[in-house]
């Protein structure tokens, strides 16, 4: 047994060198990438603070009233988003928006095209699924590091963090839709010439939608509850006042920073849920 | 002008096609076929021919190969071996041989296809279903949306062109499935057991439906069934089908009458055939009726005759009381009918009608061609024709 203590295998050493020889040779790749995408954010949260609070608030209002045409909907929003601005975390939650947005559009131009293409080629599933669990059990912290050293201190190594933790469920759940679509109106597809194009259009998406929605909603929530663990890495937002209340025990800033994004996922929760009423009320168009 | 021309099809589901095509060869049955080599055998040997305008119906049990059969003629299911000519134009086109492109074209613009469970769209509107085919050919928004309304009001759902396919009844959304082939104004239409899934009465309404759709748009139509009654009401011709071959082909009266083999012998005798035989098949022929020269013995019970005058009927008594003779046409009301008149019909008439004849009038029924007896439908014929011995009788005579 001695012998087996003593003699270690270097995986750990082994994944250290990869990632220093990616910093060497491949920083350029990854400065630029790093770049692009703070310079994208961080200009995206100056336009929305450009506007007056009131105009977000009502829009946000509005979408739920076309959408959903709820008004306890829009009672609820309204009150929520004056509440966090009442707070003070009105600029927090902006850059937490903006960068749960950017993580969840980059995880659905990513994942949706790569579902679709598992659903219709096998071996690629077989390839992805471990790849998929790996990335959802790691515990954060771990690739933490390596984006950290990579894209350097900031919002971009959060963003491609929550971009690992996230893309699982869009990738999944367009796989799970695109492959449940029922045999025949795949036939009635084909048997009416749909071309393969066509057929994903007209057919396969449109049957595997809800599943879709319901893996961009669960992506925005996952892109969510990594607000604070970005944070860490030195991304502005709702999770900066809850890791700086954590380090000064700070009962009444962790409670309302925490109140914040509670609020926040419950309006985005709501907002993106598929409303059950559309089916019907579609006459009119 | 046949509008398909099969030859010598197989279709055989699986990975070793070769392997399987030659254990066919062999005379190998499907199960040794599946355990050696796992592959499915659909259809064997499969030939026939469908005429332009006719409805030919496959039949038989549940996996005796007739979707398999129906699924090659639009490539849904692979041609193993064989060919299989459909009508594109004026030119057979064999799907054997042709290319993805060309069989996209086919489907666009030659064969539609009605299915068993509709296979509608769910997020589309009524009138998008029934456009659905159109919007693959590229047509407009407006101009299909006409086109499919059209056909919508054809089958009588034009109030619903907006509602969801889930809002309607399962017969309603047949009838979209129906509109969505027709709309597609294809020469050749498939029907993979459209009425199966739909309660009796709804199914013998939709049969009625589509005949007369057909008389009105003369379409050539491959109906699978597993329903001989139904295959014996709308088919111009009957294919039946067991293990994967077809083993009778014919017309409804052909197949009712002289059944091929025990198998589809049981299949008759559980349907009622009093719509499909005809006068001719089960008369006493006029060789057969008692009596001499002229006058011939209706009715031994009560002694009635009828007289003829070089071949044609032209008095008829019943002891000493004449009975009136009248001509029937199936123009004619029923209920004009009196006791004690001697109809004359064609021997092509309908069991059915005939046996209406003898209960309205109490005497049997003559049939005369060309101004001729040639024989007479009497109470014993009925009961033959009711109790389903027409083809016992043929097989001991």
């Amino acid at each position: 047994m001695n012998w087996l203590t003593e003699h270690k295998i270097p995986l750990g050493a082994a994944m250290e060198e990869f990632v220093d020889w990616l910093t060497l040779h491949a920083s350029g790749l990854f400065d630029a990438i790093s770049g692009s995408l703070e310079w994208l954010i961080l200009n995206l949260v100056t336009l929305m603070q450009w506007f007056p609070p009131i105009v977000p608030i009502l829009a946000t209002a509005a979408i739920a009233w076309f959408w959903h045409r709820s008004l306890a909907m829009v009672i609820f929003v309204t009150c929520a988003l004056l509440l966090i601005l009442n707070l003070g975390y009105w600029q927090e939650m902006l850059e937490t928006f903006v960068l749960v947005l950017a993580a969840t559009l980059l995880c659905v131009l990513i994942g949706i095209p790569l579902g679709i293409m598992a659903a219709h080629k096998p071996w690629l599933y077989t390839l992805l699924r471990p790849i998929l669990d790996l990335m959802q059990t790691i515990p954060t912290f771990v690739y933490l590091i390596p984006t950290l050293v990579l894209f350097g201190l900031g919002v971009v190594p959060g963003l491609i963090s929550t971009i690992i933790f996230a893309i699982a469920a869009p990738i999944r759940l367009t796989y799970l839709g695109i492959s449940s679509v029922p045999e025949e109106l795949m036939e009635a597809g084909k048997a009416f010439g749909a071309t393969p194009s066509k057929l994903l259009l007209k057919v396969e998406l449109p049957a595997a939608m809800p599943q879709i929605m319901a893996g961009i909603t669960q992506c925005i929530m996952l892109s969510l509850s990594m607000v604070v663990i970005a944070a860490l890495v030195g991304a502005d937002g709702l999770g900066k006042p809850v890791v700086r209340a954590l380090n000064t025990v700070n009962i009444s800033q962790g409670f309302e920073a925490g109140l914040a994004i509670v609020l926040v996922a419950v309006i985005l929760d709501r907002l993106c849920k598929a409303p059950s009423r559309r089916a019907t009320k579609r006459k009119a168009g | 002008m046949k509008a398909i021309s099969i030859r010598n099809l197989d279709v055989v589901f699986g990975d070793n096609v070769s392997k399987t095509l030659a254990m066919l060869d062999q005379g190998q049955g499907r199960q040794q076929i599946l355990e050696t080599t796992g592959d499915v055998v659909g259809v064997h040997n499969a030939s026939i021919d469908v005429e332009q305008g006719e409805i030919c119906v496959l039949m038989g049990l549940s996996g005796s190969g007739k979707s398999s059969l129906l699924r090659a003629v639009n490539g849904l299911n692979p041609i193993s071996r064989g060919s299989l000519e459909v009508l594109d134009g004026d030119r057979m086109v064999d799907l054997a041989k042709c290319n993805s492109q060309h069989l996209r074209e086919l489907r666009l613009k030659r064969i539609s296809m009605v299915f068993q469970k509709f296979a509608l769209m769910p997020w589309l509107s009524v009138v998008d279903n029934v456009a659905f085919g159109l919007e693959m050919q590229g047509i407009g928004k407006s101009e299909r949306r006409k086109r499919a309304l059209e056909k919508l009001d054809m089958v009588g759902l034009a109030d619903w062109s907006e509602k969801l396919p889930h809002e309607l009844s399962g017969g309603m959304q047949q009838r979209v499935g129906l509109a969505r082939a027709f709309t597609m104004d294809s020469d050749i239409l498939l029907m993979d057991e459209p009425f199966s899934a739909l309660d009796p009465l709804i199914r013998t309404q939709l049969q009625d439906e589509l005949i007369i759709l057909q008389r009105q748009l003369n379409k050539t139509i491959l109906f699978v069934s597993h329903d001989l009654d139904e295959a014996l009401k709308i088919g111009t011709n009957i294919a039946i089908m067991e293990s994967a071959r077809i083993i009778q082909h014919g017309a409804p009266e052909d197949i009712v009458l002289n059944p091929s083999n025990t198998y589809v012998e049981k299949f008759v005798a559980h349907t009622n055939p009093l719509n499909v035989l005809r006068g001719r098949s089960l008369m006493t022929t006029i060789g057969a009726m008692q009596g001499d020269g002229n006058r011939l013995l209706l009715n031994a019970l009560d002694q009635s005759h009828v007289h003829l005058e070089a071949g044609r009927p032209v008095a008829a008594q019943r002891g000493e009381q004449a009975l009136e003779i009248r001509q029937w046409h199936d123009s004619h009301a029923l209920d004009d009918l009196s006791e004690n008149t001697l109809m004359i019909a064609s021997p092509d008439i309908s069991m059915r009608t005939a046996i209406e004849l003898r209960y309205r009038t109490g005497q049997p029924v003559l049939l005369s061609e060309d101004n001729r007896l040639v024989g007479m439908l009497s109470d014993k014929d009925f009961y033959h024709a009711l109790l389903g011995k027409h083809f016992t009788q043929n097989e001991a005579a």
